[in-house]
């Protein structure tokens, strides 16, 4: 029932490319912007999802072999673990920190302990957006 | 962070760390990768016996959420500090023993170490936290760690339905417990037990006095096995015998009374705590050694002592909890003896019992047996076994020169005490104490004999025996050895014991008699031709005729027929629960997803469209509204006429395009109304769930014909033009309702408070990022709950083994 998918190929092998770049824009962008580890999570999802919409399930898990619950699931402990880094310092569970650091090239950053918490959030709903697509596809 | 705090987490860490090593040194029997934690951990704790004993304490606190004043708080006291050298100390010999005890090719040894160093720290964390709270969880956790050693032999079907007794009785009472903690810290505002204690005089004439007394008491009596709820205990004897040494009977069944312990500067003095405690606690004391003697297990036989003894120690408490009533004088510091008794026997308890458990497992390992209709004969096959086994039996049946006898004594002196009380209508009531006591005592010696005279004299028979006994290996021996020694060295030194261990917890049990006068008592082994010697005179002499006549008497059970009542009530109730539940179930969860829905939305009519009605919430205030733009109007439009052609489309497929037509027409909403990041989240959301929806609905038949007759329709649309309307209605009187001042001028200061200029997502990460981490973990959930649904379908006729 396959039918003749070359444009939609063609375009995503470039699209796709152009959301991925675009979602961790998003999750590095969240600090200042508009973004954040939900909105990046979800975007680069969305471009797993056209992959898989515009080749098949197998290609793909050929390209990308990366098992989808184990991402979601190291999300998940990641969130849970940095709120629990917290305790180490005497701080209650989840709080967050950040400080100003001069770094060679980007000069003075500031880098944010949320970044952790938030690459949690982000693989947790990359994962669990990608299972339950790909295990009701593959259904049939 | 102190090393208490450390220490106590070690054995959870272990407990973790123990499958891998066990993989890493498959040769390795693992029993020696857990022995160093209890030692390490027991010669922490007798480090800090002199400066215990000197009066010192050891507080430490870690915030855990401070928000729910939810401490990780320790505190080690005197009384603490008994249990946690019970807890390291016997730890230390059961898991000695139990190496020698569990076979390495045959058990699941990562499984069994694993659960056991959980336990420990759980029971760690009991005797040690501070916090109310913390305390509960740890308390469950030895719970669920008994229920998984229970089940240890889970493929046995008795093994799993002792745990599951255990664990219901158990965490039932937990939780009633749990409520009651609820009720102190409704009480006092603190979950801090030291502050608590401190605030007791204002909180005594509190309505939730009583209540949460009768409640942490359910807790208490659960766990340590008191009558009505003593029934879990004998099953529990299904688990490995190292197990039932530790758990169910050195320290797992202390924590209640632990508990009382801890609570009666709070609750002590009070008549229902005395009434309820001592009452419970000494017809326990009776119904468990008068169950005892007609047991033919051994392991049952010591299951059912186990309770009598718990009850006696509960009933002591119970008993010395009198001296708090009217504040503490000169004239009822006699009756803090009985706390004092009941501290003394809680550590001797520990030793022979621990023996006892330890022997009988020998007898079971190296005779293949435990029945005593079978057992016979044993002292010239097994000598050193029979010497501990009268050593600690004859301490059990408090008789000299071992330390049972002098607890025992204390335990006669103390009922004779409260017979002489006047309070809490004791002049009335107050004989049946010392008689109860004194009736449970001659059963108590009776079947301490039982368990020397039927194992290792008598014929013996070897047709009846399933392996050949002979004298258990060396490792074996150690560790009951240990426990015998200290039994007889208590009987000679009981005063080192009481200056090092008792009296410190004395203080912390009754801080109002802080070093008072008469409060510690010298234990003597011998004081005169007093009333307490000859009633274990009469103990011995009435114990032994029973046991010889025990073959025309025994029709006394009759009466209590085997099928204990109790335990039937019990089993009645389970099953009872699990077909009424089912029954109800079933009416309800039809399997039609239309009823589902039916139930979700009306019960939401009802509650929410019930309460904004009943406060009379429904305001609607346009006064401050910003005026409707035309963009805005344009989209409306839209948005109403998708909504309108959904109701008359043919195909799925358009149903879900003119739904994503709605999604991202809010998309642009948020665009409208300068919300860029809802903007960017309701733009790929609406991507993906309706690629979602496409491809659900590829499985899904073709969309019928609905049937159309108004009586199906009617419900239908009332139902959903009510939840509609009702949506409208709560968002208007959200906006109408102003009910206190917005908080969002405190998110206004993300950039100094959380360092990020996107107050968004600050409130997500930072602020609440809580809720965040929830939501992650709730789709992580369902994301399982759909790969589990989809991809592990049952396949028919299966393995069947956990259902059975």
């Amino acid at each position: 029932m396959r039918e003749n998918d070359v444009i939609l190929q063609t375009v995503s092998k470039v699209a796709v490319f152009i959301i991925l770049t675009f979602g961790v824009y998003l999750f590095l962008a969240g600090h200042h912007n508009p973004g954040g580890g939900f909105i990046g999570g979800l975007t680069l999802s969305s471009a797993f999802v056209l992959l898989y919409l515009a080749f098949d399930v197998e290609t793909v898990n050929a390209g990308i072999p990366l098992d989808y619950k184990m991402v979601a699931a190291t999300g998940v402990l990641i969130a849970i673990f940095t709120g629990m880094g917290a305790l180490l310092f005497d701080s209650a569970f989840l709080s967050q920190t950040f400080a100003y650091f001069d770094l060679p090239i980007f000069g003075k950053t500031e880098l944010a302990t949320v970044v952790l918490f938030e690459s949690g959030i982000a693989l947790g709903v990359v994962g669990v957006v990608v299972t339950i697509i790909i295990s009701i596809s593959e259904d049939v | 962070m102190t090393s208490i705090h450390i220490l106590l987490l070690i054995p959870i860490l272990a407990a973790f760390l123990i499958p891998v090593i066990g993989r890493q040194f498959p040769k390795l029997h693992l029993g020696w990768a857990a022995l160093p934690i209890p030692i390490v951990l027991f010669s922490f704790f007798v480090s800090k016996v002199s400066s215990i004993s000197a009066g010192e304490t050891f507080t430490g606190s870690v915030a855990w959420i401070r928000a729910l004043d939810l401490y990780f708080s320790v505190y080690l006291d005197g009384l603490s500090l008994i249990f946690t050298l019970l807890i390291t100390g016997i730890g230390s010999l059961v898991v000695l023993y139990s190496i020698f005890y569990l076979s390495k090719e045959r058990e699941s040894l990562s499984h069994f170490y694993a659960y056991l160093l959980l336990f420990m720290g759980a029971m760690l964390g009991v005797v040690l936290s501070d916090n109310l709270m913390v305390l509960y969880l740890f308390w469950e956790l030895t719970s669920i760690s008994s229920f998984l050693l229970i089940a240890f032999w889970f493929r046995r079907k008795k093994s799993r339905y002792g745990a599951q007794k255990s664990f219901l009785i158990t965490v039932g009472g937990g939780i009633s417990m749990l409520v009651g903690f609820i009720m102190l810290q409704v009480m006092t505002g603190t979950n801090s037990v030291q502050e608590i204690i401190a605030m007791r005089d204002s909180i005594q004439e509190h309505e939730l006095f009583v209540p949460a007394l009768v409640l942490i008491l359910l807790g208490a009596f659960t766990k340590s096995a008191q009558f009505p709820f003593h029934i879990w205990l004998p099953d529990a004897m299904e688990a490995p015998t190292p197990v039932s040494a530790y758990l169910h009977s050195a320290t797992m069944v202390k924590a209640g009374l632990f508990l009382v312990a801890r609570f009666t500067p709070v609750f002590g003095g009070e008549a229902t705590w005395f009434w309820l405690v001592s009452g419970v606690g000494i017809f326990t004391m009776f119904w468990g050694s008068f169950s005892a003697v007609r047991q033919k297990d051994l392991k049952a036989l010591l299951a059912y002592s186990t309770i009598s003894q718990l009850g006696l120690i509960m009933s002591l408490f119970g008993l010395g909890s009198a001296a708090l009533q009217g504040g503490a004088s000169a004239e009822s510091v006699i009756y803090t003896k009985a706390i004092f008794a009941a501290l003394f026997h809680l550590v001797n308890h520990s030793t022979f019992k621990g023996a006892l458990f330890m022997v009988v497992g020998i007898v079971d390992h190296e005779v293949g047996t435990r029945d005593i209709r079978k057992l016979g004969g044993l002292i010239s096959l097994m000598p050193i076994t029979f010497t501990l086994t009268v050593i600690s039996s004859f301490s059990m049946a408090g008789l000299p020169p071992f330390n049972g006898f002098l607890s025992k004594e204390m335990f006669f002196t103390a009922v004779l005490n409260a017979n002489e009380m006047t309070i809490f209508s004791m002049d009335t009531w107050g004989l049946l104490f010392p008689i109860i006591a004194w009736i449970g005592s001659i059963f108590t010696f009776t079947y301490s004999m039982i368990v020397v005279f039927r194992t290792f004299l008598g014929p013996y028979r070897r047709e009846k025996l399933e392996k050949d006994p002979h004298e258990a290996p060396v490792g074996m021996l150690i560790s009951p050895i240990i426990l015998c020694m200290l039994v007889i060295l208590l009987f000679f030194v009981p005063n080192r014991l009481s200056d090092y261990l008792l009296s410190p917890a004395m203080n912390s049990i009754l801080p109002a008699y802080q070093n008072m006068d008469g409060l510690i008592p010298k234990i003597s082994p011998w004081h005169g031709f007093n009333l307490e010697l000859f009633m274990t005179a009469g103990v011995v002499l009435l114990g032994a005729f029973l046991l010889r006549t025990y073959r025309y008497w025994n029709v006394v059970y009759d009466f209590f027929p085997e099928k204990r009542s109790i335990d039937r009530g019990y089993q009645w109730m389970l099953a009872r629960g699990e077909s009424g539940s089912k029954r109800a179930t079933d009416r309800y969860m039809t399997g039609f997803l239309t009823n589902y829905l039916y139930y979700i939305y009306g019960f939401l009519l009802l509650v929410v469209g019930g309460t904004l009605w009943l406060t009379g919430s429904i305001v609607i205030d346009t006064s401050n509204d910003a005026p409707v733009s035309v963009y805005e109007g344009i989209i409306i439009v839209i948005m109403a006429t998708a909504a309108i052609s959904i109701l008359f489309t043919k195909s799925r497929m358009t149903a879900t395009l003119l739904n994503g037509v709605l999604g991202y027409s809010i998309a642009i909403f948020f665009v409208l109304f300068r919300a860029p990041d809802l903007a960017l989240t309701q733009l790929v959301v609406e991507t993906v769930t309706t690629v979602l929806f496409l491809l659900c609905f590829y499985h899904l038949p073709e969309w019928s014909k609905e049937e159309r007759s108004l009586k199906v329709r009617f419900p239908k649309m009332v139902v959903s033009i009510g939840t509609g309307a009702l949506t409208v209605l709560l968002a208007l009187s959200v906006q109408g309702n102003k009910m206190f001042e917005s908080i969002s001028s405190y998110f206004e200061d993300s950039y100094k408070l959380a360092g990020g200029r996107n107050i968004v997502n600050s409130i997500l990460g930072d602020f609440r990022a809580f809720d965040t981490m929830l939501e992650v973990v709730v789709l992580f959930i369902a994301g399982v709950g759909v790969y589990t649904l989809i991809k592990l379908k049952e396949p028919k006729g299966g393995d069947d083994i956990e259902r059975e």
